[in-house]
């Protein structure tokens, strides 16, 4: 039996709502080498509905290893709430013993040792499991996808995200919104609305750039426990800006908060005694969202990819994150009566892959859609002797070896990758394989570019990515992590203006500090233009592995970061 | 990666870049405005302006804005060569005072809206509008 534990923030005016999360002692149990599966989801059920959130899978659908962010700095007043706190601090805030699954699951801390220990994490087929085991609780619970399903692995990319539309089909999505998605084009995006998908594809926030009116649905009407539910699904914001908008040319995206109190408005008018926002804001774009926007019961957040084991409390809405790649899934049983939302119970449940057992219709399917590349996905590169991961503000071993690919492969002297944060890890000692190299870089504009660019030039992209990441005003940033660099030393100063915040950006080949007038040989990928050229990304990865034979990825001391 | 505080590795090569701030509002917008106003502060409740945070397209951005009760609405880009944008009339038997526009932006600035209302007073609205090259979300 779980203890519940009422969280922290719990205290809704004279109402009050109540609301617990229920991982309590998960720690101990495994410690004791009993966490079981009913220990992850059986629960007594509340309320009278019954929401689970899934989002960021990027196409993985088999278990994999994540290792999460070492640093994830927050900014404004962001600073030092969750989801900008890591490692030690995360414990104890949400009171997670250090080794515990629950430890090995949502910090970076000793990942390679407790990888070991309590194996990979996620699964499409572990995860139908938790779904119809819900459902055996609740049989009419709403199943929502925040997006950035149909991108991310070498058979979403193959069948143009075909296999996961059919597989979310197959789980029960009852709606969803997006953002990599539309990175397939509009014709596709279109074709998969019209003959493919079953459930909503809602976006509130997405506007006909010519007319500048809504061009889809934006909400959802459920009809669940004898009450009306809306769901209203927001796009990422930035998707003509951090994705190529030459793919979607005719569609205008945007936060759009007065939009949003709009669709809120019109869904309480027409009778919703709740009202949930399926979002891909990213976490402190919602914050301020839940701040700002009035009416909005539960925002279930996305894009950013944080778990964060409890509701985050502001004003009257309760906002969930449910982590990236499969790793969770959130439950979350709402009692919704007498004109609103009276109570509210979350549980971020971790998908440890040995302890769940896969649901054999669902692994069926998936099988059926890796069958025709299994050969290809299954071909050995070469080996790493370190850790292989991609999340982090600033670097990450991932990027760190393709940058690695790029300058070698493409002789350049300066190379960039783009600050993405979805991308399996690969443990030390393991081997790579071809899928590997696809789960960090499947997607539809992967030209490995060559071109020569000035120092300025060098200094002012630098300084535009910090700012979408370091503004102190989350509707200005657009969710990704730094662009990584090889090649290039730089400081940043987190707290200064756009402008005044990357110094000391120095060639690290010759040691001399990037001269602004002069020209340098750059490689990257991943450019939002129309039109560029090179080989794709991971034929240089996989060239580079393969003269390698074994890589590593040792610590990376370029930046010097000045956080305070 | 190593968090490393006033980090001194690269510390003693210099700053090789002079700060590039953005464009905020030039003193000709403010004389513009000052001008319009009769040299008075404008108020800031009575008066919306919808734009996004940062421009899609520096080339088009749609902006609206909406001033109930007003005769007269300008629009200004603070940061561009000419920052005047539009100036909005409404009779009486306007239906309701407000206005949508696209306007070219030359880089990050405040696009800001002043409105004259029917009592002679004046309200304004600003909002920065980045301008971004983009390409690494996700």
């Amino acid at each position: 039996m779980i203890s519940k534990r009422h969280f922290l923030q719990a205290s809704l005016s004279a109402a009050a709502l109540v609301g617990a999360s229920g991982f309590g002692n998960w720690g101990r149990l495994a410690a004791q080498q009993r966490l079981s599966q009913s220990d992850l989801l059986d629960q007594p059920t509340t309320g009278n509905v019954t929401l689970i959130h899934i989002t960021d899978i990027h196409a993985q659908t088999q278990p994999i290893w994540f290792r999460e962010p070492e640093i994830n700095l927050g900014v404004g007043d962001a600073r030092g709430k969750p989801p900008h706190v890591t490692g030690a601090a995360f414990r104890d805030m949400f009171g997670i013993t250090q080794g515990s699954p629950l430890d090995y699951a949502l910090t970076y801390d000793d990942f390679v040792a407790l990888g070991q220990t309590y194996g990979k994490m996620g699964g499409l087929d572990r995860i139908a499991t938790v779904v119809k085991h819900i459902k055996g609780d609740r049989d009419d619970a709403i199943v929502l996808d925040g997006g950035d399903t149909w991108q991310g692995s070498l058979p979403a990319l193959r069948t143009n995200g075909a296999d996961m539309v059919r597989l979310f089909n197959a789980l029960g999505t009852d709606a969803m919104t997006s953002h990599w998605e539309f990175t397939l084009g509009i014709d596709r995006v279109t074709d998969i609305i019209e003959n493919e998908l079953n459930g909503a594809f809602l976006g509130a926030n997405i506007f006909d750039a010519m007319w500048d009116e809504p061009a889809y649905e934006s909400t959802k009407m459920f009809e669940r426990g004898g009450t009306k539910v809306a769901v209203i699904g927001q796009a990422f914001p930035y998707l003509p800006i951090a994705n190529p908008s030459y793919m979607f040319p005719d569609l205008s995206f945007g936060v759009r908060q007065e939009r949003i109190q709009q669709v809120v408005d019109e869904a309480r008018a027409a009778g919703a005694e709740c009202v949930v926002l399926l979002s891909h804001n990213g976490f402190d774009v919602d914050r301020k969202v839940a701040q700002n926007v009035t009416g909005i019961d539960v925002i279930l957040t996305g894009h950013t990819h944080d778990a964060i084991p409890e509701p985050v409390q502001v004003n009257d809405t309760f906002l969930i994150a449910s982590g990236s790649h499969g790793k969770f899934v959130s439950r979350v049983d709402l009692d919704i009566r007498d004109g609103g939302m009276q109570g509210i119970e979350h549980r971020l449940i971790p998908i440890f892959s040995d302890v769940i057992a896969p649901d054999p219709e669902m692994a069926a399917l998936v099988e059926e859609t890796r069958a025709p590349f299994k050969d290809e996905m299954a071909e050995v590169l070469g080996q790493t002797e370190d850790l292989l991961y991609r999340r982090g503000n600033f670097n990450g071993t991932w990027d760190d070896l393709i940058c690695e690919a790029l300058i070698s492969e493409r002789e350049a002297d300066i190379a960039l990758s783009p600050g993405f944060r979805w991308g399996a890890s690969v443990m030390p000692g393991q081997d790579i394989t071809r899928e590997d190299v696809f789960n960090a870089t499947a997607m539809s504009y992967p030209n490995a570019y060559r071109s020569e660019m000035t120092g300025e030039t060098l200094h002012l992209i630098l300084e535009d990515v910090a700012d979408n990441l370091f503004n102190p005003d989350p509707y200005y940033q657009q969710g990704g992590d730094m662009v990584r660099v090889g090649g290039l030393g730089y400081r940043i100063d987190i707290n200064q203006p756009q402008g005044s915040r990357i110094t000391e950006m120095t060639l690290l080949k010759t040691g001399e500090l990037i001269a602004a007038d002069k020209s340098y040989t750059v490689a990257g990928w991943a450019s939002v233009n129309e039109g560029t050229e090179g080989p794709p990304i991971w034929d240089v990865v996989e060239a580079h592995i393969r003269n390698q034979g074994t890589v590593t990825a040792p610590e990376n001391t370029t930046i010097a970061v000045v956080a305070e | 990666m190593k968090l490393t505080r006033r980090d001194t590795i690269l510390a003693a090569m210099g700053t090789a870049f002079v700060a590039m701030l953005p464009m905020r509002a030039a003193a000709t917008t403010e004389d513009a405005i000052a001008e319009f106003t009769g040299g008075t502060t404008p108020g800031g409740e009575g008066i919306t302006l919808t734009a996004p945070e940062i421009a899609e397209n520096g080339n088009t951005v749609p902006i609206e804005v909406s001033a109930p009760g007003a005769t007269e609405i300008r629009v200004y880009a603070a940061g561009n060569p000419t920052p005047d944008v539009a100036t909005f009339m409404f009779g009486p038997l306007a239906a309701a005072q407000m206005a949508s526009t696209r306007i070219r932006l030359a880089g990050t600035q405040d696009v800001v809206a002043v409105a004259k209302l029917a009592d002679g007073s004046f309200v304004e609205a600003r909002q920065e509008v980045k301008v971004t090259i983009g390409g690494c979300g996700g």
